[in-house]
C-alpha cells in the first residue's frame, strides 16, 4: 500500500508534441505554441475533437519582458480554437513547464474536467544577451538574492563551488555531463543543437582551414572542454558549455481521464506520481548542494506512485546548468549525496548506462525556451515510453520521471510515469 | 506588538545612513536577513530592528564574467570579474554579496571560511543610484 496521498482517479497523457527548440526571429510565443499544438494533434493515435478540451494551462515566464505581452493564456488558446472556455497561465520560473502539468493533472483528478490541454511555450531570442540576463536573474529575489550583480549562472555556479568543497568535486565531471547530454542531443532533431562536442571540434577545425587561420588542436572532449578560448568561464567555475541556452520553443501534452484515456490511443501514459516543494532564496540556504523543494518534491511523487528511484528506468532531469544535473540525480535518489560525480565519470547515466538521464539531450542539449522546458521533459518521456524516441531510443523502459526546478530551486516538481501496455 | 515597518525600503534607508540591520524575534530571539517581518521559526509577528555587526565568512562564491547590465556599468566584465559570494553573519543569518579584497581573476586562489566584514556598496546618481551589499576579506 502507498503511504502517499492519492489523485482523485488516474489521469493519463495521450498526446503529446512540441515545436522545434532554437532560434527563431520571425516566430512569437503564440506561433511556437501553434507548432507544438499541431504536433500534439498527429501524436493523438485515435485522434481526437478539439471540443473535447475543456481546459487550457498554459506556462509561460515572463513574455511580459521578452515580448511586452502580458496575459497569455487567453490568446494561446484563443490560436488553437479554445475559445470560450477557460484559460490559465502559471509561471514558476523554469518550473513553470512541470508545474503547469501538475494543475492540469488536478483539474482532472479532482473531476472538475475530463480533457485537459497542457502546454508550454517561451520567445527568448529577440532580446539582446545582456537584458535575457536581467530578466532571468529576475527570477531570483530581486531585493535581496541578486541584486549583488549574482547572476543565473553565478547562483549555479556559487551550488558548484560549494559541491566542490564539501565533496572534492571536479570540473571534469560538470564537463561530462555537457558532453553526454550534446552525445544524446546530436541524436534528437527537434532539439537546438544536434552536434556532439566531438563533432562540433571537427567543425571547428574544419572552418579554421578553410579560413586560413591557425587549426586548433584538442587531444580529447575534455581538453576542448578545458580550452578558454573555445569554451569560455561564465561565471567560474561554470563555462559557457555548463550553461544551457537561450531559447524559443513550445510543447504542447493532451492529458484525460484514466477512464476514458483509450478512447484515443491504446497506449496511454499514465501518470502515477506528482510532487512540488518550494524553498528560501539561496543565500539563506544552510546546505548549498542540495534542493530541499526537488527533495520534498521527490518524495511526496515516489510515494505517490509506488515506486523507488531503483525503479525509475528513464528520467528527463533540469539540467539549467550541468552542475543542476549532478544535484538533481543525488536528490531524486538515483546515486548518494556527493556521489552523482563519480556515476556522471563512470558513465552510469548514459543512455546505455544503468541510471539513463536526458536521453532528449536535456536543457544543455535540446535548449531551454523556460516555460517550454519542463513541457518538452514530459513529450520525451512519452516518446521514451512508448518506444518512438528513434535513434536515441533507450530500451526497456516502462516507468519514467521528469524533474524540473525553479531558478536555483524556490520551485521544485516531480512527476512519475508509467506505461501499462 | 511592535508598530515598526519591516519592509525592504526601511532597510535600504537605514543602509543609507550606514546602518546595517535585520530583524529579530521578541518571542523566539532568531535574527533575519533579508528582515522578515513574521518569524518563520515561531510564526510571532512580534518582530524588532536589531543591528548587524557586518562580521561573517565566506560559505561560497562565484566570479562573474558575464554580468547584468548595472555591473557592466560599473566597469566588470570578460577581463575584469566580480566576486560574488554567500556569507554567514557572526548573528546567523545568511546573505549574498559582493567579495572584495580577493583575486577574482584567479578563483582557485579564494578560499571558503575566510573571515568577511561589510562594506557598503553604491553606483549610479539620483534615481539610477543603485546600493548593495559588499564584503571585504579582512587582513
Amino acid at each position: 500500500m502507498s503511504k502517499g496521498k492519492k489523485l482523485g482517479r488516474e489521469v493519463a497523457i495521450v498526446g503529446s508534441g512540441m515545436s522545434k527548440f532554437g532560434v527563431f526571429p520571425e516566430m512569437t510565443t503564440r506561433d511556437l505554441f501553434v507548432e507544438a499544438y499541431k504536433d500534439m494533434t498527429h501524436s493523438v493515435d485515435k485522434g481526437f475533437d478539439p471540443e473535447d478540451i475543456e481546459a487550457t494551462y498554459i506556462s509561460n515566464f515572463s513574455s511580459d519582458i521578452f515580448e511586452g505581452q502580458c496575459h497569455t493564456a487567453p490568446i494561446m488558446a484563443d490560436w488553437v480554437g479554445q475559445i470560450p472556455k477557460p484559460a490559465t497561465r502559471i509561471e514558476n520560473a523554469c518550473a513553470s513547464g512541470g508545474i503547469t502539468l501538475r494543475q492540469g493533472l488536478i483539474a482532472i483528478a479532482s473531476g472538475v474536467c475530463d480533457v485537459v490541454l497542457v502546454g508550454g511555450t517561451e520567445k527568448m531570442t529577440n532580446l539582446p544577451t545582456e537584458n535575457v540576463t536581467d530578466a532571468l536573474a529576475a527570477a531570483g529575489d530581486t531585493l535581496y538574492e541578486v541584486n549583488c550583480g549574482l547572476t543565473f549562472p553565478g547562483l549555479y555556479a556559487t551550488m558548484a563551488t560549494a559541491h566542490m568543497h564539501k565533496y572534492g568535486t571536479k570540473p571534469e565531471s560538470l564537463m561530462r555531463v555537457g558532453i553526454k547530454n550534446h552525445e544524446n542531443g546530436a541524436l534528437n532533431p527537434k532539439g537546438q543543437f544536434n552536434v556532439s562536442i566531438a563533432a562540433l571540434m571537427k567543425s571547428k577545425q574544419e572552418k579554421a582551414l578553410n579560413k586560413g587561420t591557425p587549426v586548433p588542436e584538442w587531444e580529447d572532449e575534455l581538453a576542448f572542454m578545458k580550452d578558454n578560448a573555445a569554451n569560455p568561464v561564465i561565471a567560474w567555475p561554470l563555462r559557457l558549455f555548463d550553461c544551457s541556452p537561450v531559447s524559443d520553443g513550445a510543447g504542447c501534452i493532451l492529458l484525460a481521464a484514466g477512464e476514458i484515456a483509450r478512447n484515443f490511443t491504446d497506449n496511454p501514459i499514465y501518470i502515477i506520481g506528482t510532487g512540488q516543494g518550494s524553498d528560501h532564496a539561496l543565500p539563506e540556504r544552510k546546505d548549498l548542494t542540495s534542493l530541499t523543494a526537488v527533495k520534498v518534491a521527490a518524495k511526496q511523487a515516489y510515494e505517490m506512485a509506488d515506486v523507488t528511484p531503483d525503479e525509475i528506468d528513464i528520467a528527463e532531469v533540469h539540467d539549467c546548468f550541468t552542475i543542476a544535473e549532478i544535484l538533481a540525480i543525488e536528490d531524486l535518489g538515483f546515486f548518494p549525496a556527493g556521489k552523482g560525480p563519480k556515476a556522471i565519470d563512470e558513465g552510469l547515466t548514459r543512455r546505455d548506462g544503468s541510471k539513463p538521464v536526458n536521453a532528449s539531450g536535456g536543457l544543455k542539449s535540446k535548449g531551454h525556451p523556460i516555460g517550454a522546458s519542463g513541457i518538452g521533459q514530459v513529450v520525451e518521456i512519452w516518446n521514451q515510453l512508448r518506444g518512438e524516441a528513434g535513434p536515441r531510443q533507450v530500451q526497456n523502459v516502462r516507468v519514467g520521471l521528469t524533474h524540473n526546478v525553479g531558478t536555483t530551486g524556490g520551485s521544485g516538481v516531480v512527476h512519475i510515469y508509467e506505461r501499462r501496455n | 506588538m511592535s508598530k515598526e515597518s519591516f519592509t525592504s525600503a526601511e532597510f535600504y534607508k537605514y543602509l543609507k545612513n550606514e546602518k546595517f540591520m535585520g530583524t529579530c524575534c521578541n518571542e523566539c530571539q532568531e535574527v533575519y536577513l533579508p528582515p522578515r517581518p513574521i518569524c518563520i521559526k515561531c510564526s510571532s509577528f512580534d518582530m524588532s530592528w536589531t543591528e548587524l555587526s557586518g562580521k561573517g565568512k565566506l560559505v561560497s562564491f562565484t566570479s562573474i564574467t558575464v554580468g547584468p547590465s548595472f555591473m557592466s556599468e560599473a566597469g566588470f566584465d570578460r577581463k575584469n570579474p566580480y566576486c560574488v559570494g554567500i556569507v554567514a553573519l557572526k548573528e546567523g543569518p545568511q546573505v549574498s554579496g559582493q567579495i572584495l579584497g580577493v583575486n577574482s581573476k584567479e578563483p582557485e586562489t579564494i578560499k571558503i571560511g575566510i573571515p568577511l566584514s561589510l562594506k557598503i556598496m553604491e553606483h549610479g546618481q539620483g534615481n539610477n543610484k543603485k546600493t548593495w551589499l559588499g564584503f571585504n576579506k579582512e587582513e
